[in-house]
């Protein structure tokens, strides 16, 4: 028999891999709210960044050589040297800063429209586990230039787990491989970085998608439109993902491009927050830079332990800041998920949140003084007063009544 | 036996042998760990880079501070003059750990000047917070009004007095660390080694 046509050659792959299941079930007839707005983008654009920061790595591992001897050379080597060296590292670099805010804006968005509600709850741990996996990845890659942002951002993160009671100064040793952070501490933050980590996030990823796909999307309405099915069994709010959104988003996607290039190509360094200037200083051991702070994504958890005079006790409050992110789902007793139909005190708990997370992050770049210490105090019992309050707040406050179906 | 016998499944059996395998297996992960966590300690060739060594003290001049690189750390060997010494037992109530009770040097530098020789003040200059490299501020009034030397932390604002006491109230919670260490003369000392042994990971 010859296949001379598509149509036969489709044909046979059909009858050997559910190719057509697949794209039914995932693409053409995955049924979405038909009333998605600007903050549904940032699902796709993270999709986005994540295929950039791994086509630029891989190619970035070819020049680069994960030795304390060599490591800041060989990146200056591709910034030189290598042919478009500084267009494929400067989009890794500005790749990760992106990544970052296109994930706190997927985060906002599930935050006030209570996407974490049930039945997607398990949506959001993944969701959780992606971020924190990110912060890892983000961590390891920033050692990699080794300069003296990358030494000493090691030297106090590696030395976290000191605090912990008995076997902190054992496991501090193990972690670096050395009695202190050295070129054995990069060579393997760079395994870690190019094969452990981004195999963890890619197949925390798939998970995310696939426990997606089962619950379904949430909307801005917060509302579900499994509840009103025409005859063909479909939502009547929904439309297949594909071609709708695949399109949207692609319309989204490019003007995400616009501004990404834009970035890239006139500011990449971003005023010293996506690129540290004290990072274009080689590693030098016996002199910790005047000023330290963490690149702007992991302020906000850096000013809370900054605001915190004991070193047990700020180690406490900061991994308390983020383990309270993952039970937000059982935090939130409104009877509706969305802020459209809450009180008025879940919308101005939500605007103080934000005002701490930003106030938190924006002193969490800036040197220690006694003023600032006081703002990053109030601001950390702000942020930790959000999640505290949130079952009572959410619980007793006047909510609007919820429509039957999707309002526009 | 029976045709039913053979048809039915033993389930007593089948509990067994799944609670045997996956004993074993597990225990067999569990070995099988071992070479995978131990591979992440500090190699053979990083412990022998981590060996004592001698440092020639002579040529450090009062009020200096003379740093040497041992394990990556800096050690620091400070010459106090007697104005210097005399500044300590004005802190006590300042401090949070006066009197060195915790475990932060060996026994011979268990006292006010933290050091065998009261002139020569010889730590690891790696702060107790998170591992930064204070300042040596000897100056009167450096770091506050009532400052009076000491070590200040560039990071997170930790203070030490100059036998590397920690203030109260600052992130870093212990006393600067004293190294193991001995005088092989006058002016020669040994730092990872003294005569009780050699200083562990």
């Amino acid at each position: 028999m010859h296949s001379t046509n598509k149509q036969g050659l489709f044909n046979w792959l059909a009858a050997r891999f559910p190719v057509r299941e697949f794209s039914e079930r995932h693409l053409t007839g995955y049924y979405a709210p038909r009333n998605f707005n600007f903050w549904y983008y940032f699902g796709s654009f993270s999709l986005l960044v994540l295929v950039n920061q791994i086509v630029t790595g891989i190619w970035l591992a070819m020049e680069y050589t994960p030795t304390a001897e060599s490591a800041f050379a060989s990146v200056q080597h591709i910034m030189r040297d290598v042919h478009y060296g500084w267009l494929l590292r400067l989009m890794h670099t500005t790749g990760a800063s992106a990544f970052f805010i296109v994930v706190y804006l997927h985060m906002y968005r599930a935050l006030i429209y209570g996407s974490y509600r049930k039945p997607r709850e398990l949506l959001w741990l993944i969701g959780m586990l992606i971020y924190i996996t990110l912060l890892l990845e983000a961590f390891t890659g920033y050692v990699l230039p080794w300069g003296q942002m990358s030494y000493w951002g090691a030297t106090v993160i590696t030395s976290f787990a000191s605090a912990i009671p008995y076997v902190g100064k054992y496991l501090v040793v193990w972690l670096r491989g050395d009695f202190t952070v050295s070129g054995v501490t990069l060579h393997r933050f760079f395994s870690l970085h190019v094969i452990a980590v981004p195999l963890v996030l890619c197949a925390l990823v798939f998970l995310h998608l696939v426990a997606l796909h089962y619950v379904g999307s949430n909307n801005p309405d917060g509302i579900e439109i499994k509840e009103h099915k025409n005859s063909s069994g479909h939502p009547i709010d929904g439309i297949p993902f594909h071609p709708y959104y695949t399109l949207k988003d692609l319309v989204g996607v490019m003007v995400f491009l616009i501004i990404f290039s834009l970035i890239l190509f006139y500011t990449p360094k971003m005023g010293g927050l996506f690129l540290e200037s004290e990072n274009y200083l080689p590693v030098n051991a016996l002199q910790t830079p005047e000023h330290i702070a963490p690149v702007w994504y992991m302020t906000p958890f850096y000013a809370i332990l900054r605001a915190v005079p004991n070193k047990f006790l700020g180690l406490v409050a900061m991994a308390a800041a983020i383990a309270l992110m993952f039970v937000l789902p059982w935090l939130d007793r409104s009877k509706v998920k969305s802020i459209r139909y809450k009180g008025v005190w879940s919308k101005a708990a939500i605007v103080l949140f934000i005002i701490c997370f930003v106030g938190l992050g924006y002193l969490g770049i800036q040197p220690v003084s006694t003023l600032r210490s006081f703002m990053a105090q109030v601001f950390s019992i702000g942020y930790f007063l959000f999640y505290l309050t949130m079952p009572f707040y959410t619980r007793y406050e006047k909510t609007k009544p919820l429509p039957e179906r999707l309002t526009k | 036996m029976t045709t039913k016998d053979k048809e039915e499944i033993d389930a007593a059996r089948r509990c067994f042998l799944r609670r045997a395998t996956t004993t074993v297996g597990g225990i067999g992960l569990a070995a099988t760990s071992v070479p995978f966590i131990s591979y992440w300690l500090p190699s053979v060739d990083t412990e022998a880079a981590a060996a004592p060594i001698k440092i020639d003290i002579s040529a450090v001049q009062p009020r200096q501070q003379y740093t040497v690189s041992w394990r990556g750390q800096p050690i620091w060997i400070i010459h106090r003059t007697q104005d210097m010494l005399a500044t300590l037992p004005q802190l006590t109530n300042q401090l949070r750990d006066p009197d060195s009770l915790e475990d932060q040097q060996p026994v011979y530098a268990k006292n006010i000047n933290r050091s065998i020789k009261p002139e020569f003040f010889i730590a690891i200059g790696v702060c107790t917070h998170l591992g930064c490299i204070p300042n040596y501020r000897p100056e009167i009034g450096g770091v506050s009004p009532d400052w009076l030397g000491g070590f200040y932390c560039p990071c997170h604002g930790s203070r030490y007095d100059l036998s590397g006491r920690v203030y109260k109230g600052v992130p870093a919670p212990l006393n600067l660390k004293i190294p193991r260490h001995m005088y092989l003369s006058d002016t020669e000392i040994m730092v990872g080694q003294d005569q009780e042994g050699v200083e562990g990971a």
